[in-house]
């Protein structure tokens, strides 16, 4: 993690995202006008966040199998991270929503299912802090980790699918929530790739940068 | 090595200001300029370049600032 070429493809890769992603041409569709362009920055939010939570999962699995502290620094500040993204989701969500939906907030089902994942997830702070002894907090924490986990992918993949959305792919709107190829033209599919890409990898340089900091602080708690 | 870098890294980024300044004098009454064709959208694509920038710059720092205190525990 502490190389530095993964940083410096970071970088290119957003500052790509930043500027043909102003400049390319971008199909007329609906209401959305030039707004479209929010696919390259309100959309990798959420492509990114289901990353950062996978991972997260991944750790706390990890955590219970080997009981080492290290993975339970590495699954806590991944969902941080996770839960900033949605935050910053969620915001421009509701900016964009306000000039094409007419208000930034429509109870559209995926606005809700994510504020309830949200707050699924929050909880797992205040659950981990609860604790004063580590291995419990450790433990407790992972499980809980997990099972946020199996009610957020629901919350945000399936549920959106089955009612009516604002968002593409609820029922009776046209497209896909996960974007099956057919949904974005070709100039738009060449920046939004590499911005998913992008803000990803920001996100994962962001949580090592945390995790690194914690590893010095809880230094005596980590048995290698 | 790092110090060298960050040093090249703020050379080219004054080396290329100067040219920008410039380059905004002289079309200053220009109406067919980049910056304002297309409604200004490049106005707001430098914006956040420059923000973009800005935010890698400080993180950067901060993971140098983290190298150090690693090497030293």
């Amino acid at each position: 993690m502490r190389k530095r070429w993964w940083k410096i493809l970071t970088i290119v890769l957003l500052l790509y995202t930043f500027t043909a992603g102003f400049l390319i041409k971008v199909p007329f569709t609906g209401n959305l006008y030039q707004s479209i362009r929010n696919l390259f920055f309100h959309v990798p939010m959420w492509f990114g966040q289901i990353i950062l939570f996978t991972t997260s999962l991944a750790y706390s699995l990890m955590y219970l199998r080997k009981q080492n502290y290290k993975y339970d620094i590495y699954a806590v500040e991944f969902a941080k991270t996770g839960i900033i993204y949605g935050v910053l989701g969620l915001v421009t969500g509701s900016i964009w929503a306000t000039y094409t939906w007419g208000s930034p907030w429509s109870n559209d089902p995926k606005q809700i299912a994510v504020a309830i994942a949200l707050l699924i997830y929050l909880a797992y702070f205040v659950l981990r802090n609860s604790m004063t002894d580590i291995d419990k907090r450790a433990r407790v924490g992972s499980v809980y980790n997990i099972f946020a986990y199996f009610i957020y992918i629901p919350l945000i993949m399936i549920l959106p699918r089955l009612v009516q959305s604002l968002h593409p792919g609820g029922q009776g709107v046209e497209g896909n929530p996960g974007l099956n190829g057919k949904d974005l033209d070709a100039t738009m599919r060449m920046v939004f790739w590499p911005a998913v890409f992008g803000w990803t990898l920001l996100g994962i340089w962001i949580s090592s940068v945390k995790i690194r900091i914690n590893m010095i602080k809880d230094k005596n708690l980590i048995n290698e | 090595m790092n110090k060298r870098f960050i040093r090249i890294l703020f050379f080219g980024m004054l080396l290329f200001s100067t040219s920008y300044v410039e380059a905004q004098q002289r079309v200053v009454n220009d109406s067919d300029s980049v910056m304002r064709s297309h409604d200004k959208i490049y106005v707001v694509m430098a914006v956040c370049v420059t923000i973009l920038v800005g935010l890698f710059m400080y993180l950067i720092r901060i993971d140098n600032k983290l190298n150090k205190i690693e090497k030293t525990h």
